[in-house]
């Protein structure tokens, strides 16, 4: 389903104490070229079982030879981003996914305005680099901490500096969402990708300035959160499996050599959405609507509320 | 693979046109079952040596001929071509598609050499040969998107992407089944389709297809294929053309249905744009009499009862309501039992 290409890393570089950036090439066939705001998922075998988390390529679309990941440390979680900042050298192989674009720049806006929040300026990199290429107007707004999360702050001072707004300790500014919204004129688009707050509060704002739908446009970069374990009979193949609190069901599935179709794996693009029969569902995914959520479930990120065993039509 | 072009055809007014023994073996027969009903028939582009699902693009013996009828088309109406403005960067993907594939599909007749930016085409069976710089649009005689489409077998359509929809934002459609660039340009997918029998809605299928295409993956195409008939050899059955072609299926008689009525199958590919993120719709036509295509038993025993037993509001819509008596009638004669 979801074919895999081998690369090579060329170039580990250290952006900030938290973030190292890795610059992959081609091992056998020439990579894909790819659309700014694209990302690839990256297969990483922690713990005897294999991760797949997805990054942000931020490097130019032009670029046809290489394809660059930011990757940001990350306590608390399952081992992904340890693994490529304490385990990956220079000259080792990763397998990761051909490029696959939910964040794309929207045809109809008149100018961008970006905002990120500390590693959300990945997709963010790759979309300036287009713009400027093909003359379209933008703004980046960067909210960041010092010497942990600025990644890029002063190059994109140097390249950008008119388009560029970091709000950080240093810069002793914080990003008013409302001010800055409110001053946009009817072609901007927004564009938010970072923590969960940071999109909820550039929505909700969006919303109330009665902004449409269609003007804001955001990207959840996080893996899918640990939960609490709970089982999942499989109706049709008459099976029952386990699913640990720091697996997906996806995961898990996959785990059993059950596949289920799936792009993004970030509960976006709708692809592994599977029918349920039994078992109350706690929803994590940003696709489904509430009529099919009674019926449906994505198990890229959603699992079984606590105590509930899940039958899935599988 | 070098392919023979064949010389001297038409496919409006007097219609000189032939299909060879080979392009009859490799027509896409486009029934599986005894039965037709819609359905979301989407399949990975996989190749297949020896038909036409080799290559992403097709090149057959009818290549000149269509390049030529499409002129001719652009002549008479300009707005078969129509480009958006936001368009550039998937006008310039899919003109490196078509010269990449075609190039290394069949280096016989088509050519390209890449230095950095400077590239040099040359399109053997259009005497074309051309230096360009990529990505510049004033170093080609006109605009890259109508350049390329000129000399591409099949319609093509750029779906622009967003808003969780596609939007037929640009394209260059001369050989239609009885639509319009010009009436859906702009629209977007769910908008495109309404024309389409209810029974197709209420089965859910553009729902699940447009889902399907919104997360095609670079270098990751797919394909289906469609159908209808057409009166004559005729390229152009567009909206815009209906007083030219749309009385003859009043010509169809249980005697002439073989020589007149034509099978009109569509090979669709699409491929995702790279650096767009833009959707290529290309389409690509074949066209072949009943007789030819009655040629292979198999065949001609399934299309009577595909016809036969087609559905009236699908009969209406592909426009076959008009001429199906005659029609069922003559092919009859190509299934023994009568079920």
């Amino acid at each position: 389903m979801n074919p895999t290409v081998p690369v090579h890393v060329t170039r580990i570089h250290q952006v900030t104490p938290m973030i190292r950036e890795f610059t992959l090439a081609a091992l056998d066939a020439p990579l894909q070229p790819f659309s700014s705001g694209s990302h690839v998922i990256v297969q990483l075998p922690v713990e005897g079982r294999i991760i797949r988390n997805a990054y942000s390529l931020l490097n130019a679309p032009y670029e046809q030879h290489q394809y660059q990941i930011a990757v940001r440390l990350q306590e608390n979680s399952r081992g992904g981003s340890q693994y490529l900042h304490e385990n990956i050298q220079v000259g080792d192989t990763l397998n990761i996914s051909a490029p696959l674009n939910l964040f794309s720049l929207n045809s109809q806006a008149q100018h961008h305005v970006f905002i990120a929040g500390g590693i959300g300026i990945t997709p963010f990199l790759s979309h300036m680099k287009y713009l400027l290429h093909a003359g379209h107007s933008f703004e980046l707004h960067y909210a960041c901490r010092d010497g942990i999360s600025n990644a890029y702050e002063d190059m994109l001072m140097q390249l950008f500096h008119d388009q560029v707004h970091i709000y950080s300790e240093k810069t002793q500014r914080r990003l008013d969402i409302d001010a800055l919204l409110s001053q946009q004129s009817l072609g901007s688009h927004v564009y938010i990708c970072g923590p969960e707050r940071l999109i909820h509060a550039v929505v909700d704002c969006a919303q109330m300035l009665g902004w449409s739908k269609k003007r804001v446009h955001w990207e959840a970069f996080s893996s899918p959160a640990p939960g609490v374990a709970f089982d999942a009979v499989l109706s049709k193949s008459q099976r029952r499996i386990h699913v640990p609190g720091d697996f997906s069901l996806l995961e898990a599935l996959e785990q059993e050599g059950i596949e289920v179709p799936n792009l993004c794996r970030g509960g976006v693009c709708g692809q592994c959405a599977t029918s349920y029969s039994q078992g109350e569902v706690e929803h994590l995914d940003h696709y489904l609507t509430v009529q099919e959520r009674s019926a449906q479930l994505m198990p890229c990120v959603s699992r079984a509320k606590q105590g509930h065993c899940l039958h899935l039509d599988l | 693979m070098t392919v023979q072009f064949n010389p001297n055809e038409n496919m409006h007014d007097q219609f000189h046109y032939h299909n060879s023994a080979k392009a009859i073996a490799r027509f896409p027969f486009p029934f599986p079952e005894d039965q037709y009903m819609y359905s979301v028939n989407i399949e990975p582009v996989v190749s297949r040596p020896d038909s036409i699902f080799e290559h992403w693009f097709d090149v057959d013996e009818h290549y000149v001929t269509e390049m030529n009828e499409r002129r001719l088309t652009l002549q008479q109406d300009p707005k078969r071509c129509i480009i958006m403005p936001h368009m550039r960067q998937a006008s310039w993907d899919f003109l490196e598609m078509v010269m990449l594939r075609y190039a290394e599909d069949y280096p016989e007749h088509f050519q390209l050499e890449r230095d950095g930016l400077n590239w040099h085409w040359v399109n053997q069976p259009l005497n074309i040969d051309v230096h360009f710089i990529f990505g510049q649009a004033d170093s080609l005689p006109m605009e890259p998107f109508e350049f390329i489409s000129r000399q591409f077998q099949g319609d093509v359509a750029l779906l622009d992407q967003r808003d969780g929809d596609l939007f037929m934002d640009t394209g260059m459609i001369t050989g239609p089944a009885d639509w319009s660039l010009n009436f859906d340009a702009g629209m977007s997918f769910k908008q495109w389709h309404a024309p389409v029998p209810k029974l197709a809605h209420n089965l859910g299928v553009f729902e699940r297809a447009l889902k399907f295409l919104l997360n095609i993956q670079v270098g990751q195409p797919y394909r289906r294929l469609n159908w209808t008939m057409t009166i004559n050899p005729r390229m152009d059955t567009s909206s815009e053309t209906y007083h030219l072609w749309g009385h003859e299926r009043g010509l169809v008689t249980a005697e002439n249905a073989g020589e007149l009525v034509h099978l009109r199958v569509e090979l669709q590919t699409m491929p995702r744009l790279a650096r767009s993120n833009a959707l290529l719709f290309s389409i690509r036509t074949y066209l072949i009499s009943l007789n030819d295509l009655t040629r292979n038993p198999a065949w001609a025993k399934r299309l009577y009862r595909v016809i036969r037993d087609l559905p009236e509001p699908i009969a209406e819509y592909k426009g076959i309501s008009e001429y199906r008596e005659p029609l069922v009638q003559w092919l009859s004669q190509f299934d023994g039992v009568d079920e």
